[in-house]
């Protein structure tokens, strides 16, 4: 049955295997397929996130932002966007190191769509199903900042090069605080692939990582606000702040290459949020528990042949649209702070993260790490929840590792994970 | 299925093309990290080869060594190295002009010495990575990263204690030694390049 | 694929961070050849770890040695800024006060 397949790859390989056996084909077009959906993702989350920015800046501002094109609430008004855009000239100053102004918006461009491949949309529906997924993520997101650089320094304009710098240095500083912040839900969940993480957070609101602990609480907030900042939105645009600095890094960038950056820029603000939604928000999971069951037991046995393929498919679907509202969410968020709230400065930007949010995640950090301490000798249990997170946390480890993974000598890496199992059943058995 | 897929992949067209795309990127942009006259064009060469050697590490099955390589190298040393760049910068994009005589000789060096690596890498049988059962380390899926744990913290869960041969302890002393040595040199670095009153010329 | 062509990539990097390193006179152009040399070093030990029996320390030898080239970067960029502020220039030919 077409949906009944695994992946993709499987349900291409009765087609390949026909026409060229043995080669592997399959997994070519599987990967393909995904690069097609993932650009697919990529590039319509800016022309609908900018659209809405659009009209929540004019509420915000007490007016009705665009309303002409596309009908009553102008939503095709980034389409026109987009091609008024297409259609200007392509200029690179003559100060400008051609090299670097012509290839720097690719960097940010490419580092932003490549966070998307290890974001999984639900269950099982990623491109890339790393082990270490998050830092994987992280890992690319650092890599815009290399974008921001080039162009505020191959401008050739003073404007460009003072925004540069300040957007570098504020990129780069806030990394550290996303990332302690990012590991608060891992020491909850025992796993750095995102996949699994959203999976151990079924079953209802109360199994979401931002209620496993009070520390977890605080870290989505901070992890909010800093990923807001490393996506130089306001209050911490001030690499684009048009009052003080004309356009910061992009003031010699027009038509195409601009609004490479701004996808750029709204992709990983999508990105961030979805990641925010997988480690604190449950993913895709609704979290009304009757309704995660039902979907868990569709999806399972859609995949293992037993019940309805459809309805397994149709499960996912529904987790999908339950991730991407959540992420939306985050966005619409992001959003309304740009309107509400006046800029920093650059020192208070510095000042902000340095001084306080590390010293703020270092303690959350820490906290996280001694909280199941404390509630194993106050109160004799793994976590204040019904169900031991390490139960569900070992079932999801138990689907997600296959046996061709785990090293053949009975050894420490399945002890380990049985180890887990042991104690988290004993603080289940109170 | 990440292992089937990943090991498929190795073997298909797709895995010896991507292989190919990224060694050569990788080398032509060290070649062209030799042969750029401006010192910020030599970092842009730089970050594209290191990018592309880490791609060369997720395709060898090293995740966490190829996300590793992106944050710390691609995203924090680079990004050190251009800001020192442009610190250090007394006039827009100064030309480092070398003689054409001099660019020669340099090739020709290189080009030797290139030789003689190579000669010497393919004269050596290496030997081959033991078959499934006997205690190695399953990478093909690149799931590295339980195992690189356990293994920073002195376990081995990877090898096999029956099989003397292969006994190697875990990396915990390394492990803080490295953690302690990255924080005091970062903290002298820091301190030493803190802003001081600059030289009015010499 | 093969264990020839990790190290052949490695060799090419090697050699030309060495090349880098000998003939540029930019101080910082100096530090992007070390870069390279770490790099090539990096790519032989994650190509010995998948291809040979090395198996696990070969990619733990590759992240000491990231870690480590990030910290020598960032000493050696201190030191360069050092220089810079006291002679107004990062071209290592001028750094010849100790010649005799």
């Amino acid at each position: 049955m077409i949906l009944a397949a695994q992946s993709i790859a499987d349900f291409l390989a009765g087609i390949t295997e026909v026409i060229a056996p043995g080669k592997g084909l399959q997994y070519v077009l599987a990967a393909v397929i995904h690069a097609v959906l993932l650009v697919h993702a990529f590039a319509l989350s800016p022309a609908i996130f900018i659209w809405l920015e659009r009209k929540v800046a004019g509420r915000i501002q007490d007016r009705l932002g665009p309303t002409r094109v596309g009908g009553l609430f102008g939503w095709l008004q980034s389409l026109a966007d987009g091609i008024k855009l297409v259609q200007k000239e392509d200029l690179c100053p003559p100060a400008a190191d051609s090299l670097l102004f012509r290839s720097a918006p690719y960097f940010v461009c490419v580092a932003s769509f490549a966070a998307f491949m290890v974001l999984p949309f639900s269950a099982g529906w990623v491109a890339v199903a790393a082990d270490c997924g998050l830092f994987i993520i992280l890992a690319i997101l650092s890599l815009e900042v290399f974008g921001i650089i080039m162009a505020g320094y191959s401008s050739g304009s003073k404007w460009s090069l003072f925004g540069g710098m300040r957007e570098a240095a504020q990129m780069v500083s806030y990394e550290i605080p996303l990332a302690i912040c990012a590991l608060v839900p891992v020491i909850a969940a025992g796993s750095l692939n995102l996949g699994e993480i959203g999976g151990m957070q079924r079953g209802g609101v109360h199994n979401w990582f931002i209620f496993h602990d009070p520390f977890a609480f605080i870290a989505f907030f901070v992890y909010f606000v800093v990923a807001t900042a490393s996506c130089k939105r306001a209050p911490f645009d001030l690499a684009e702040a048009e009052s003080e600095l004309v356009g910061g890094f992009h003031t010699e960038y027009s038509g195409i290459r601009w609004s490479f950056f701004f996808m750029g820029e709204y992709a990983s603000m999508f990105a961030v949020c979805g990641i925010a939604s997988i480690l604190f928000l449950g993913g895709w999971n609704t979290g009304i528990p009757p309704l995660d069951d039902a979907l868990y037991a569709a999806r399972n046995a859609g995949a293992s042949g037993q019940g309805s393929a459809i309805v397994g498919y149709l499960a996912n679907v529904l987790g999908m649209l339950v991730f991407v509202s959540k992420a939306a969410l985050g966005v619409f968020v992001q959003i309304w702070l740009r309107w509400t709230l006046p800029r920093l400065r650059i020192d208070q930007v510095m000042t902000t993260c340095l001084k306080y949010l590390v010293p703020i995640s270092c303690f959350l950090f820490l906290g996280a790490t001694v909280w199941p301490l404390l509630l194993a000798t106050a109160l004799q249990r793994s976590t204040w929840t019904p169900e031991a997170l390490g139960v569900r946390a070992a079932a999801e480890l138990r689907e997600s590792v296959p046996a061709a993974d785990v090293p053949a000598t009975a050894s420490g890496a399945v002890t380990a994970v049985e180890a887990r199992q042991e104690s988290a059943t004993e603080g289940a058995v109170r | 299925m990440t292992g089937a897929l990943m090991l498929s992949a190795a073997a298909a067209p797709g895995g010896s093309v991507l292989f190919a795309i990224f060694a050569l990127a990788a080398c032509l942009c060290a070649v062209a990290v030799v042969a750029s006259q401006t010192v910020v064009r030599m970092a842009f060469w730089l970050v594209l080869s290191l990018g592309s050697t880490a791609a060369l590490f997720f395709l060898a099955d090293a995740d966490f060594v190829g996300a590793a390589q992106l944050l710390i190298y691609v995203g924090g040393t680079l990004v050190l190295l251009v800001f020192g760049v442009m610190l250090t910068a007394s006039g827009p994009y100064l030309k480092i002009a070398t003689s054409p005589g001099e660019t020669i000789l340099g090739a020709v060096v290189a080009l030797l010495f290139l030789c003689v690596v190579v000669a010497s890498v393919s004269g050596v049988t290496w030997p081959e990575p033991v078959a499934a059962d006997a205690g190695a380390l399953q990478t093909a899926s690149g799931n590295t990263l339980r195992p690189l744990g356990l293994a920073f913290l002195g376990t081995r869960p990877d090898q096999d204690l029956a099989d003397g041969d292969q006994l190697s302890p875990g990396y915990l002393l390394p492990f803080e030694i490295i953690s302690i040595h990255l924080l005091v040199v970062l903290i002298g670095a820091a301190y030493l390049a803190r802003a001081k009153r600059r030289a009015v010329g010499t | 694929m093969s264990l020839s062509a990790y190290l052949l990539v490695g060799a090419v990097l090697f050699v030309c961070g060495i090349v880098c390193m000998a003939t540029k006179r930019n101080g910082i152009g100096v530090l992007m050849g070390v870069e390279l040399v770490l790099n090539g070093a990096n790519v032989n030990f994650v190509a010995f770890s998948k291809y040979t029996q090395l198996g696990l320390d070969g990619q733990i030898f590759s992240l000491f040695v990231i870690v480590l080239a990030a910290a020598e970067a960032a000493v050696a960029l201190a030191i360069a800024l050092n220089f810079y502020n006291n002679h107004l220039t990062i071209d290592v030919d001028r750094a010849n006060k100790l010649k005799g």
